[in-house]
């Protein structure tokens, strides 16, 4: 048998259009003044973290964990300055500590854009099972949270939910769902 | 140095002797148990931070400060076995080499607050080597308190980041922390300068 190869879906368009979901993701970070992006990749968030990259408004870097990029952004926020935390679906199962203990108790606006597995068309048993777990944490925590399927809907969730995490200095977390973004397939 | 050579200190006194130090609003971020309780023991200071969970978090939240406010030198104070559960801070601290954060890690080999256990590093892992193998050139171990004292002068003065081993004794903590992280966290931001209070 072949090695079977992972790639993002058509439906995941490079480059850096504004009518793109990424491009959409990026311009209304900036618009809100979000500029330090530390994430742990994943392969459908490709695009936004060359994007961010790319772009000398942002300081865009790997962290070893994702709780690691939540303390950074937490202290940047206390110091003044907005962050965002990428990462997948399983990076984010490892945060339920870093939730209860930081972000929620000091009243952090902690925004997370999850990058959604384990659904429409996972092909790894272990990812389906991990991303069950991800809703009933952010319940339990009764933490804000959205799943974005639509483009359309995209700007208006986004732009939105960074303003009431700021207001009410609440975490939220943003689910980006493979309707959105054709998420990762399995192709032979 | 080898950590062989250096002498036992006491955390709370090797504490006490940074704050002393500081005359610039310098930020102090105070990693979870005894680390920041003998930061809050050696007097609080509006540009404290306390940490009451999220273990191992001390040096990136104290990266996000420094990053937020390159013109503040910020400390951060660590156990090692806190540091343990995050060694990969260390590398991306290295790769974005901020020019104001200094690391300062109580090596006392063991879990004191939950009992005194031995970390899985006792005896066995080098702090300073893995801090220089991450990529923090600037890192020693402190020989004794007047060093310490030595290598903190020379942190306010550096331009890179640098961390600082102090091997320590099996003591808790002198003080308790007040544990409501919604005034920690708000009095520090008006610490830092980036509110006031209503």
């Amino acid at each position: 048998m072949a090695i079977a190869e992972q790639r993002t879906s058509p439906q995941a368009a490079q480059g850096s259009g504004e009518g793109n979901w990424h491009g959409i993701v990026l311009q209304t970070l900036k618009r809100n003044e979000i500029s330090l992006i530390p994430y742990v990749p994943d392969r459908v968030l490709t695009p936004l973290i060359k994007n961010l990259h790319a772009d000398p408004f942002f300081t865009t870097f790997a962290t070893a964990r994702e709780e690691e990029a939540v303390g950074i952004v937490s202290g940047a926020w206390m110091g003044g300055r907005r962050g965002a935390v990428l990462m997948q679906t399983s990076g984010f199962a490892t945060l339920a500590n870093v939730l209860a203990s930081l972000a929620v108790p000091y009243q952090i606006p902690l925004i997370m854009f999850v990058s959604e597995r384990g659904t429409l068309g996972e092909f790894n048993y272990g990812q389906s099972l991990v991303c069950r777990t991800m809703r009933p944490v952010l319940d339990s925590l009764a933490l804000e949270h959205h799943t974005i399927t639509r483009l359309d809907e995209l700007e208006f969730i986004t732009d939105r939910s960074i303003k009431q995490a700021v207001t009410t200095q609440a975490p939220v977390a943003l689910i980006l769902n493979p309707l959105l973004t054709g998420g990762k397939v399995f192709d032979k | 140095m080898n950590t062989r050579n250096t002498k036992v200190m006491n955390r709370f006194d090797v504490t006490s002797r940074l704050i002393a130090k500081l005359k610039h609003e310098e930020a102090v971020i105070g990693g979870i148990g005894n680390s920041n309780f003998d930061l809050w023991a050696a007097g609080h200071r509006p540009q404290n931070f306390y940490m009451l969970g999220s273990m191992g978090l001390a040096f990136p939240i104290a990266l996000g400060v420094a990053l937020a406010q390159p013109g503040r030198r910020v400390f951060a104070l660590e156990g090692d076995g806190s540091l343990l559960m995050q060694l990969g801070a260390l590398s991306t601290i290295a790769a974005l080499k901020p020019k104001n954060l200094t690391m300062i890690v109580m090596d006392n080999g063991v879990y004191q607050i939950t009992g005194a256990q031995p970390t899985p590093a006792a005896g066995i892992a080098d702090i300073v080597a893995i801090a220089i193998g991450s990529g923090l050139a600037n890192s020693a171990w402190a020989a004794d308190e007047e060093d310490f004292e030595r290598l903190v002068d020379e942190a306010m003065a550096t331009t890179e980041p640098g961390l600082i081993a102090v091997r320590i004794d099996d003591k808790p903590g002198v003080g308790t922390t007040r544990r409501d992280p919604v005034q920690i966290r708000e009095r520090f931001m008006h610490g830092l300068g980036v509110r006031e209070p209503l």
